[in-house]
């Protein structure tokens, strides 16, 4: 067997990272950590930098003697002290390396205090170590640990269950406004638009306002369907709730570009039989009418993409959609599933390349002679050593402000991103130019 | 503000006569500011620019910590890339020593750095590695230093990677062909980690005084200067919380006498220099010292006397990594005629808090390893104009609608010395005095 090299600059986080996201999206909800102080710490540095919004993940606070004997007396104590200070609704505990690796049996954990505490909070236990998948498999296992405890057969509603993935606070704000126009009023999980994009508080909360309610995830069994937005969700929520509740699951990509919107919109509105709402048609032809003003623009240029493998497959595909050249879909994601998803997603399969680190990437970049690069922060230096444009999406941002904010899915998230992309592409020739003309 | 009862031991007022709890592991639940025992050790080596940094363990702790501090370097970049063996499964069920040794093998032949410290994760020593072992044979094999340092994040607080951190510079001080006979004249700055640039400044000073900076621990750090470092005449200890360890082990091992000092505030950047002057300079150094003291005075008070105009009476509120950060920027912050009404610490000692006590107004509140919700209690019930902290405390602030400083290691801006000290002003006073507080729904009441 040959040994695999180790990584520089790695283009993966950790797992309990996703599954923090994913409690913070519950209304109520608080994260836990299994393990050391040192992994919740890193992992609040880490989103607060993206969302810049308060963070609050609690730590069992190993110390030696659990590391020994067994975490599960600052289990039970790190449950007490949360619960007094922040009166949550869930607690969603994912373990770390540490927990993993000594074999800490987390749900008989729950289960003992449970008995103890008859009325506190829902405890949902998730898997997470690190060892394992990427920061993105976190998330969807803590999301689909939510649907296997929630989630029971019962009579249908005039709902859906939608898996976003981990897109931004605006993305989620606007798949519920697509749905709403689509006749329906999905169940998000998580849903974390309002807790990571709130207001200046006048008072201080210690749990911020908003999120997936339990009402809702207790209805999940409930949806006539249950949509994954993502390929490569793995595990896939939608096949647990089809597990759970007998719920058809339908998987899509993220709907970013005209084709992948209309694929989106055709699923909900085939569910309940409903009808599109006007201003979809209205801002879909709008999105055609900025595609034929840039398409000359936007013609073969080559473009890099470096993103988780879902936000990557859909770039992938909405760039072939668009006229230019995609000359690589770079991730550190290990799912094995980016070359079908951005074949999936009308991308090249061919240029895909899972498993890379930061130092990998920006070889193959180079390689790939782009005229743009679309991915996160952690491509500025790339991006500069090439002297590259950087197009900021996806996760993290860390050096610009509004990560937030970033709407990229829908027609409405599509034009913002086409026009930033055309913009990006005509600043350039704009620069390079001899002559410097103030008009198009 | 109604605290957890294991955390009632940690929060007092000055004059209430109350010792602080200090030193502890976080208490579970609380959400606590603070990392682990590998962030302390991290962040002490991090900048050692020549240096491979290798983390052992699952891919997380690289990538929080790749690249995050301002640690400025003269020449290499080496210690701005994060390298792991991203353990994965199957090294956790076989052990991951072969990859361990792999890892350095390749990384030693791509970078050939001067030496190579690895870092242990927490299922390091759980799997039953022998880092030391393997860091043995790499040395042997390659024929640089391969330290391995034991930062196993449950191992205790962020202070024992502090203590790990030290102990990997000793080693690297104690090898053969280090240290040599004393320079006259000389220091090293120890504690002091460049980031924007400040151990250029601090340095700068000192050479304009007559005075050879030996080594700089570890701010734009060379294996080679450490090596030197033992031949200094005296250690100045910047950051006293990490590194008194580190300057008591060389004044018992190669008699180098330490002073704790400060280069954060004028007053203290004045009383550091002259000490240095004292200790290891003579009376042309000393006449040196006070020329430039004084003509830096100069330079920077008639800017901060004027930013002092409109910060004259606000209410300041700082929690920082270490005590004697916490010191200076009490005097920095009065020195601006503002008043400091919480002053709290990630990692500072039972006695540095009854100094700190000594240092502030009655009343101020005074936190050991505080968490959010006590911060934002605090940040109300004191009517706080302005909170200094790092990246985790900045949305505290701000979703109350209150001025933030960013004194942490991610900043870009220098605060150290007379020029930083005019840079911090600015900065407290673009926050303090911005026209958007007027909008916000939280209005704060005047005292």
């Amino acid at each position: 067997m040959t040994m695999r090299d180790p990584t520089t600059n790695p283009c993966r986080l950790c797992a309990p990272l996703g599954a923090s996201l994913v409690f913070r999206g519950i209304s109520g909800g608080m994260p836990l950590l299994h393990g050391g102080q040192g992994c919740a710490t890193y992992i609040r540095r880490y989103l607060i930098s993206h969302f810049r919004e308060p963070m609050d993940v609690a730590s069992s606070s190993f110390g030696e003697q659990a590391a020994v004997f067994g975490g599960e007396p600052n289990l039970h104590a790190g449950l007490d002290n949360l619960i007094r200070q922040y009166q949550p609704a869930l607690v969603g505990v994912a373990t770390t390396c540490l927990a993993e690796t000594i074999g800490e049996d987390v749900p008989a954990m729950l289960r003992r205090w449970r008995m103890q505490h008859p009325d506190g909070p829902e405890l949902v236990p998730v898997s997470t170590p690190s060892y394992q998948g990427s920061h993105v498999q976190g998330f969807h296992a803590a999301v689909a640990a939510l649907v296997a405890h929630f989630a029971e057969p019962m009579a249908l509603e005039r709902t859906v269950a939608l898996f976003p993935g981990m897109i931004s606070p605006a993305d989620l704000r606007h798949l519920r406004e697509i749905a709403a126009g689509c006749g329906i009023e999905p169940i998000l999980v998580p849903d974390y638009a309002d807790t990571l994009d709130g207001p200046t508080l006048s008072e201080w909360t210690p749990l911020p306002t908003g999120g997936t309610t339990i009402a809702d995830l207790r209805r999940l069994g409930g949806c006539r369907a249950g949509i994954q937005l993502g390929r490569c969700a793995d595990p896939d929520p939608a096949a647990v709730l089809t597990a759970h509740a007998g719920t058809p699951a339908s998987t899509l990509g993220l709907p970013l570009g005209v084709r992948s919107t209309d694929a989106f919109i055709q699923a909900l509105t085939g569910i309940l039989g409903t009808v599109p709402a006007p201003w979809l048609a209205a801002e879909r032809g709008r999105l055609l009418d900025a595609y034929v003003d840039g398409h000359k623009y936007a013609a073969g240029a080559r473009v890099a993409v470096v993103a988780d493998e879902d936000l990557a497959a859909a770039l992938a595909g909405w760039l072939t959609e668009i006229g230019c050249r995609v000359v690589l879909v770079g991730s550190g994601g290990r799912s094995g599933r980016l070359l079908s998803a951005v074949a999936a997603a009308g991308g090249p399969g061919d240029a895909a390349v899972a498993d890379q680190d930061h130092a990998a990437l920006a070889d193959l970049i180079a390689a790939a002679q782009p005229d743009l690069l679309i991915g996160p922060s952690k491509c500025a230096p790339a991006a500069r050593a090439l002297d590259l444009p950087l197009v900021r999406c996806g996760f993290p941002i860390h050096d610009r402000l509004g990560a937030q904010r970033l709407l990229t899915v829908g027609y409405r998230g599509t034009l913002r991103l086409f026009d930033e992309v055309v913009n990006t592409l005509l600043a350039r020739k704009q620069a390079g130019s001899e002559v410097g003309h103030a008009y198009l | 503000m109604d605290l957890l009862t294991d955390r009632q031991g940690s929060v007092a007022r000055a004059g209430d006569g109350r010792a602080i709890v200090a030193g502890r592991r976080s208490v579970a639940g609380s959400v606590s500011q603070r990392a682990c025992t590998f962030c302390g050790s991290r962040v002490v080596l991090y900048p050692i620019a020549d240096a491979l940094h290798l983390v052992h363990g699952p891919v997380g702790c690289a990538g929080y910590t790749w690249d995050i501090r301002g640690a400025l370097s003269s020449g290499p970049q080496l210690h701005r890339l994060s390298f792991s063996t991203d353990m994965r499964e199957q090294e956790v069920i076989r052990g991951g020593e072969k990859s361990l040794a792999h890892a350095l093998r390749v990384l030693i032949g791509r970078h050939r750095p001067a030496c190579a410290f690895v870092y242990a994760t927490c299922i390091v020593g759980v799997i039953g590695d022998d880092v030391g072992a393997v860091c043995r044979t790499i040395e042997a094999e390659t024929g640089i230093p391969v330290i391995p340092v034991a930062s196993e994040g449950f191992k205790g607080t962020k202070k024992d990677g502090y203590a790990a951190a030290c102990g990997a510079l000793l080693d690297l001080m104690g090898r053969p062909g280090a240290g040599g006979p004393t320079i006259p004249k000389s220091v090293n700055i120890v504690g002091d980690f460049n980031v924007a640039g400040e151990s250029w400044l601090i340095r700068s000073y000192l050479e304009r005084m007559g005075i050879e900076v030996v080594a700089c621990l570890t701010g734009d750090g060379r294996v080679d200067d450490i090596q030197r470092a033992p031949r200094a005449a005296l250690n100045l200890v910047q950051c006293a919380g990490s590194m008194t360890r580190l300057a008591k082990a060389m004044r018992d091992r190669w008699n180098i006498p330490f002073e704790q000092v400060s280069f954060i505030g004028l007053e203290d950047t004045a009383a550091a220099l002259y000490k240095a002057a004292e200790l290891v300079g003579d009376a042309d150094t000393l006449a040196r010292t006070r020329e430039l003291v004084r003509s830096e005075m100069a330079a920077v008070k008639p800017e901060l006397a004027r930013l002092r105009t409109d910060l004259e009476g606000r209410r300041a509120a700082l929690y920082v990594g270490g005590a004697f950060k916490a010191f200076s920027l009490v005097r920095a912050l009065r020195q601006l005629g503002m008043r400091t009404v919480m002053a709290g610490t990630q990692t500072g000692g039972g006695d540095d808090y009854e100094h700190l006590k000594s240092l502030v107004d009655p009343d101020t509140i005074i936190a050991d390893d505080t968490n959010p919700l006590e911060l934002a209690a605090f940040l109300q019930s004191e009517r706080v104009d302005l909170f200094i902290g790092g990246v985790k405390e900045r949305p505290i602030a701000y979703k109350l609608g209150i001025g933030f400083c960013d004194h942490n290691h991610e900043r870009k801006i220098g605060l150290a010395g007379f020029a930083g000290m005019v840079s911090f002003a600015r900065e407290v006073h673009a926050t303090v005095t911005s026209p958007v507080w007027s909008l916000m729904p939280r209005q704060r009441v005047a005292p």
